[in-house]
């Protein structure tokens, strides 16, 4: 291992669910521990400290967790990054230690999501005393949402899928449904997902239509859920036992873009370009392509993303995804198994926790210790989210060779 | 006449209602919102641009279910006018995956939000199918 290598040490996710009795702190902390137990270190080891909470994102977070497990008095990076935050505060720990700062790092992710309904939608602020009253960038005199189009999440990724269908053909509902069809399938092996009920293709087309083509499973569950991980360097992993050594995973990339402008992104968010271009960087970062990935846990907030992104991930060739899919590649058993947690449509997606939790199972098949769900012979996997605004996480992660 | 107010201020009333976009006067791109410089070039300058009132569907959802406040079901589109992407609601066409198509022609049309307690009626825009 180089010097300058980037290991993950040690990582955890709390089981991803609804913890009436359990705040924001209560499971940060539980992830926390449980990633220092993991990699047999302690926070007075670390040397950086990186928190996002999405819902929470100015209440410190960070602080308060140190106040639960630890204050040590190292750098705090409360960060927010829509649904990519759990990844921006893994790669904040990371570039920390890159620069030479510290030799480890702690990155947690949590969110209590459980019962929050439909994200984006900004609500309906009535235009006080009955008068037309321009408000706003746009001078709008009444909400946009519903009258000039839609600004909750499940109709703005529909229309993502529906414009793939546009360009490449071979979409439909059906099509769509088989994903999420997978991924709730997948989920039946993964006791730490909020939902492991297998639905039939029909149960899934005949579920509330919430916006076509996406039904209720089709969009993530919203669910709370903490995870954190503690990285370090190869220079400071050398010194540790032989078996810290053996199950550290190495961040091959890490990379996290923002969406360049495209003729249309302020009209439906450009999620395809941001992605592509992360995966490019990831796979010349790592030195491997999408033909040597064992698994892929990518960022299906619903079904209609997940098929656009087999294709900016670069998983088949451009325009395939349609093809890609219905070679059954995606499947636990297939070419390349994607979302074998369930995936957000069914392990669930308390935001900021699923950028790293993603990590976390990539790294438990790697381990060889994902028990019934393993890929077996696992060596390399390739974790994505993205954060609408935008905010694109990819991160490499490849088996010790020891 | 009642005195009318566009629903958003990139809507132009009058005879012929139409679009208006901020257009970058360098490389060309267009924003429905202010700028201060060019998303895509970093340019300063811009002029204001109509849209045209033709277009293709180019991805569209049907909502049917929303925020408290919000009628469902409603059909909305990204609609590619000559070029430039406009979101709007689509309109005389039913909310049914049967009857609404990807690439399928539409024109931009007025609809009426209301009257306020002054007499001034608001009016948005939707687009609708073109024969």
């Amino acid at each position: 291992m180089a010097s300058d290598d980037i290991w993950i040490l040690g990582i955890y996710m709390t089981k991803f669910g609804k913890y009436p009795d359990l705040d924001q702190v209560d499971l940060a902390a539980e992830a926390a521990l449980g990633a220092l137990d993991d990699g047999g270190v302690t926070i007075h080891d670390m040397g950086v400290l990186a928190v996002g909470c999405l819902m929470s994102s100015n209440a410190g977070i960070g602080q308060q967790l140190q106040k639960q497990i630890g204050q040590t008095g190292i750098p705090v990076y409360n960060v927010a990054n829509a649904c990519a935050t759990g990844a921006t505060a893994l790669r904040t720990a990371i570039m920390a230690i890159k620069a030479g700062e510290c030799e480890m790092g702690l990155a947690v992710g949590v969110e209590k999501l459980a019962g929050a309904g439909l994200l984006g939608s900004g609500g309906q602020a009535k235009t006080t005393g009955n008068e037309w009253t321009p408000k706003g960038r746009l001078g709008a005199v009444a909400p946009i949402d519903g009258r000039i189009a839609t600004e909750a999440m499940p109709g703005v990724f529909a229309q993502v899928g529906m414009e793939y269908g546009h360009k490449y053909g071979g979409t439909s509902f059906e099509l769509f449904a088989r994903i999420s069809e997978k991924n709730h399938a997948h989920s039946t092996l993964n006791p730490l997902a909020a939902y492991q009920k297998r639905f039939t293709l029909d149960e899934i087309m005949g579920d509330m239509m919430i916006a076509y083509p996406n039904t209720r499973p089709m969009c993530s569950a919203n669910c709370d859920g903490a995870a954190a991980a503690v990285v370090v360097t190869g220079a400071k992993l050398r010194t540790l036992s032989l078996e810290q050594q053996r199950r550290a995973v190495k961040v091959s990339a890490s990379v996290l873009t923002s969406d360049p402008y495209q003729e249309a992104c302020q009209i439906l968010p450009d999620v395809n370009t941001l992605t592509r271009r992360a995966a490019t960087q990831a796979y010349e970062q790592a030195g491997v392509g999408p033909d040597d990935l064992n698994l892929v846990e990518l960022h299906d907030c619903f079904a209609t993303a997940e098929l656009v992104h087999y294709d900016n991930l670069m998983l088949c060739p451009e325009g395939g995804a349609v093809d890609f899919f219905q070679s059954g590649a995606p499947w636990r058993d297939g070419r390349l198994p994607v979302n074998v947690s369930g995936g957000l449509q069914s392990k669930g997606h308390p935001i900021a926790a699923t950028g790293i939790a993603n990590i976390w199972e990539i790294c438990h098949h790697l381990r060889g210790e994902a028990g019934a769900r393993q890929i077996e012979g696992a060596k390399v996997g390739l974790a994505h989210v993205i954060g609408l605004g935008s905010a694109c996480g990819v991160h490499v992660l490849e088996k010790s060779g020891l | 006449m009642a005195q009318q107010i566009p629903m958003v201020d990139y809507l132009v009333l009058g005879d012929q209602p139409h679009l208006v976009a901020n257009e970058c006067t360098s490389c060309g791109a267009r924003f429905f919102d202010r700028r201060n410089a060019c998303a895509s070039c970093g340019k300063r300058d811009f002029r204001k641009t109509p849209i045209a009132t033709d277009g293709f569907v180019r991805s569209f959802t049907i909502v049917t279910f929303a925020a408290p406040g919000v009628p469902v079901p409603f059909v909305t589109a990204i609609v590619d006018c000559d070029g430039t992407s406009v979101r709007g609601n689509l309109v005389n066409v039913e909310p049914d995956p049967q009857q609404v198509t990807l690439g399928m022609k539409v024109r931009l049309t007025t609809t009426s939000l209301g009257t306020d307690d002054h007499g001034v009626e608001a009016i948005g825009y939707a687009f609708a199918p073109a024969a």
